[in-house]
């Protein structure tokens, strides 16, 4: 009997969703399997306290790639991402540094603490805009390996050579140091304004376990610099609803486009017969055939649990236990009864429209990071804040707000390990670093949810609590995603695909591994 | 001086960016804030609140009110019920379009006419011999559009009536906060919105009412420049920039007729006689050469021109109000009178002129664009109008 499906896909995040639907555009039949009782794993919006909507996961929208919008018609399935305009980082002196998008009034923001860096950012911008373009088609293709001997990989490679000769010396010679310079270091050829410094350094540091001072976080810099919306580079968005519109468009997209989408239906393994995937088990028990399976979760459920060690050589194993995850973050999400009233810039305003970073100085971020070091919490974290309700009013009752606080370090590995009291330290050690700059906080709490690494695990299914389904670092990145020579969406079970964050070009909400997986896939087929 | 609307000290106080235009004699911010972006996004995520002062509003009363209209008008007026509006261009004897607005049926002899371009003489002329009353309201009327998802919640708290029962393209009499206003489901961002029709004299407080009740939900005002993106979007022509209307034509080239312009759909030739009905029949019968249709630039294309000159693709900043030549082959076949960016949907759109027989969705056609000085061609398709059309806007 011919399987029903021509592919199942384990999970529904939105990865996940992604490749479902673009295989579903090419004809195939999909059926796609999530744990939970909703789809869009970490990008999900959920009414934790009534009345208030929560991105709970992951807060914003950078990465998604423009082609997916139009390819998936996702505007007409309601996605809309709403801009965010400014970056305020309150300094414990009672002054700020405020960064536009607009150029002049940044170059004014920042021409009160200093001339130099005014000027600097401009020339900043302009190299990391062109950093941004020269690695931009790597986000766009399948990673050739450099040690391959298919004839597409030497295809590959000497279209990326020739990309990359055409940057000229100067600019590769940049992108050189990029990839090899820590975040801190990187800046300081720039700036001279800390809080400048320690702002820019954060992006380079975001969901990893290594400080602003830990070469290679440059690298990651410039990833999350390469966020483009409308051309532009460095844009980061926010999506109307919180980030769970953006599963909840894909998925409606790839409904339209004929793809059956089961909830509550976990999968306890992939079928394997004579060495090839033929299906799933449900946790139920329930038998699902299938001509292939691909997985939306990290490389080490995929194989460790999922396939199980046996179907797979001992080298393999062996290399995606060494696959970092290694989770450095947690969230706090608050209910809130009125607008934070920062001490810096007193009232409501422009500047809570946009992110509000809590990162005074490198030193204070890298201090952060030692705690985290030796397995504690940071004493004094580094925060990234949005306030969604003043973007999408939507999301709370008039004039009540939600605000998303992402926290760093949280370690996975902490010491004694996470407990409920653990928990809740997390949560005092947020609110009284946030209290510090806008001391009405804690009286306008009106509900507190505290997610820690080991939650993120429990409950999204990310080994280690990591956001990016494995550490985003050089080492296990492009054709090293996730372990050398599986970086194309293959795996050693014929049959079986990867098409998470765990593989090229990795994670924020981006759907690039999705998509270049959906397309590896028909490739192969046709 | 230009003249000022009467929400002009609300507006003006408001209006950071100092960017103004014209509009009917009229100087209506361009945009508040320094970059039109949040106000284009508020109209299709909370809602904006748009001064719409400047069009021209006439005030038709009498026995022979619908009558009039429908001498003038190619719609079927005598069939509309009280309370409906309809959209409506008019034409010229040659069947020529004179401009497009809207009417809306007040009472059984009560109407009004909503306009870009003043009309009154016209109007005047085509009343020979019939009772009927025309007033110009266009100043003592003072008009504001609230536009986007949350429209419908924002003046539900201001006014008693049901609005959710207020159906598309409906108009009805109301109170907001005490104050007479009459309040029509209608638009030009194709969007769930309204437009509230006022006495000037009740301006600043209705402005004011509508800010306080409106800000909690993200009621942001909003000038041209966002209006523009989204009438876009809405697939919505602009007299003068998409069509020339007949009266300013210098050639007979320059005008259009309502089937060139796709606006077929509101010529009713089944009706009794009215202005430019006999030249619109030959055309009906005999076709339009012209058409007016979408047209998407695709992005691959547009991306590939400028990575060839070692640049990531440049976007239009805001709508392109110049006509671009566009290509089959070798060949121009149409022109583009509207283009833009639309942040919402990712995509590069335009309205466009096109020769009747390229007017099929999914035609394959070439957008002229100019990267580094050099004029070069992007593939483009024509595609359905509108572009975005949201089920709110009629929900």
């Amino acid at each position: 009997m011919p399987a029903r499906y021509d592919a199942i896909v384990i999970g529904g995040g939105h990865n996940a969703l992604v490749c479902a639907a673009y295989l579903a555009r090419a004809g195939r039949r999909v059926l796609v399997l999530e744990r939970r009782e909703r789809v869009g794993g970490a990008a999900v919006s959920e009414q934790v306290f009534p009345g208030f909507t929560f991105s709970v996961y992951s807060y914003v929208v950078s990465l998604l790639r423009p082609e997916i919008i139009r390819d998936l018609d996702l505007a007409r399935h309601g996605l809309h991402i709403l801009p965010l305009e400014s970056t305020l980082t309150p300094l414990p002196d009672g002054d700020h540094l405020l960064q536009w998008n607009d150029p002049d009034r940044n170059h004014a923001a920042l021409a009160r603490h200093s001339r130099r860096d005014a000027e600097a950012y401009d020339e900043y911008g302009h190299l990391m805009h062109e950093m941004a373009r020269a690695v931009k088609p790597i986000l766009g293709m399948t990673p050739p390996d450099p040690a391959g001997a298919e004839l597409g990989d030497f295809a590959a490679l000497a279209r990326l050579g020739a990309h990359l000769r055409g940057l000229g010396a100067e600019k590769f010679h940049a992108l050189g140091r990029l990839l090899t310079m820590s975040a801190a270091d990187f800046l300081d050829q720039w700036f001279e304004t800390e809080a400048l410094k320690a702002t820019k350094s954060a992006s380079g540091i975001i969901g990893t376990l290594l400080g602003p001072r830990s070469p290679g976080t440059a690298y990651v810099l410039l990833h999350h610099y390469m966020g483009e919306i409308d051309g532009v580079f460095r844009a980061w968005g926010f999506a109307r609803g919180g980030n769970g519109s953006v599963s909840a468009a894909i998925a409606a997209a790839a409904r339209a486009l004929g793809v059956t989408i089961r909830t509550e239906a976990p999968v306890a393994r992939v079928l394997i017969d004579n060495g090839r995937a033929a299906g799933v088990v449900l946790e139920s028990g329930e038998e699902i055939d299938a001509r292939r399976v691909v997985s939306g979760a990290d490389p080490r459920r995929t194989f460790l649990d999922l396939v199980g060690e046996r179907h797979l050589d001992a080298d393999f194993v062996a290399a995606i236990r060494r696959y970092r995850f290694r989770g450095a973050s947690g969230k706090v999400n608050l209910a809130l009864a009125e607008a934070p009233n920062f001490t810096c810039l007193p009232g409501n305003g422009a500047h809570l429209r946009g992110a509000i970073s809590i990162s005074p100085s490198v030193d204070y971020i890298e201090r952060a990071y030692d705690d985290a070091k030796y397995g504690e919490v940071s004493r004094r974290p580094y925060l990234d804040i949005v306030i969604p309700s003043m973007i999408d009013p939507s999301m709370a009752p008039p004039g009540r707000h939600v605000m998303s606080i992402f926290v760093q370090y949280a370690p996975y590995h902490v010491n004694g390990g996470w407990t409920d009291a653990r928990r809740e330290a997390l949560g005092d050690a947020v609110i009284d670093t946030l209290a510090e700059y806008a001391p009405n906080i804690e009286s306008a709490i009106l509900h507190r949810q505290v997610i820690t690494p080991a939650d993120i695990e429990r409950t999204v299914g990310l080994t280690e609590g990591n956001i990016f389904q494995g550490e985003l670092s050089l080492s296990q990145m492009f054709f090293l995603r996730p372990v050398p020579g599986w970086a194309k969406y293959r795996t050693p079970i014929v049959g079986l695909y990867q098409c998470g964050a765990g593989t090229h070009p990795g994670g924020g909400v981006m759907g690039a591994s999705g998509r270049l997986a959906a397309l590896a896939m028909l490739r192969e087929q046709a | 001086m230009l003249k000022t609307t009467p929400f002009h000290p609300r507006t003006a106080a408001l209006c950071d960016s100092h960017a103004w235009r014209r509009w009917a004699g009229y100087l209506v911010a361009s945009s508040y804030e320094l970059s039109h972006e949040r106000e284009y996004h508020a109209i299709r995520s909370a809602a904006a609140l748009i001064d719409v002062s400047p069009l021209y509003k006439y005030r038709l009363r009498g026995r022979h009110a619908g009558a009039l209209l429908d001498r003038v008008l190619p719609r079927d007026v005598a069939r509309t019920a009280v309370g409906q509006v309809l959209y409506t261009p008019w034409c010229d004897a040659r069947g020529k379009v004179l401009d497009d607005g809207t009417i809306a049926r007040l009472g059984d002899d009560a109407f009004r006419l909503t306009s870009a371009e003043s009309n009154l003489r016209w109007l005047h002329d085509n009343a020979a011999g019939l009772e009927v009353e025309i007033d110009d309201m266009s100043e003592s009327t003072a008009a504001l559009a609230v536009q986007g998802p949350a429209a419908r919640e924002i003046l539900q708290q201001l006014v008693e009536t049901d609005l959710a029962a207020l159906k598309y393209f409906r108009i009805v009499s109301a109170q907001l906060r005490g104050m007479p206003v009459t309040i029509s489901r209608t638009g030009y961002t194709g969007d769930l919105g309204y437009e509230i029709w006022l006495d000037a004299a009740h301006a600043l407080p209705v402005w004011d009412a509508l800010i306080a009740a409106g800000a909690p939900h993200g009621l942001t005002p909003a000038g041209m420049l966002a209006l523009d993106m989204a009438r876009i979007e809405a697939g919505l022509m602009l007299i003068d920039v998409d069509y020339v209307p007949a009266r300013k034509a210098l050639t007979e080239a320059q005008t259009s007729s309502p089937y060139e312009l796709d606006l077929g759909w509101t010529v009713n030739l089944g009706k009794a006689n009215f202005v430019g009905k006999r030249a619109l029949e030959r055309e009906a019968r005999d076709g339009p050469a012209w058409r007016f249709a979408g047209i998407e630039v695709e992005w691959d294309a547009f991306e590939r021109l400028h990575a060839a000159v070692g640049l990531a693709p440049r976007l239009p900043p805001a709508v392109l109000r110049a006509s671009v030549p566009i290509y089959a082959g070798s060949e121009q076949v149409g022109y583009a009178t509207s283009s833009g960016w639309s942040p919402l949907l990712k995509r590069y759109l335009a309205l466009a002129h096109l020769r009747a027989d390229r007017v099929a969705p999914g035609t394959p056609l070439e957008f002229e664009v100019t990267v580094e000085h050099r004029r070069q061609r992007a593939a483009a398709r024509v595609v359905k109008k509108p572009f975005f059309d949201p089920a709110r806007k009629r929900d």
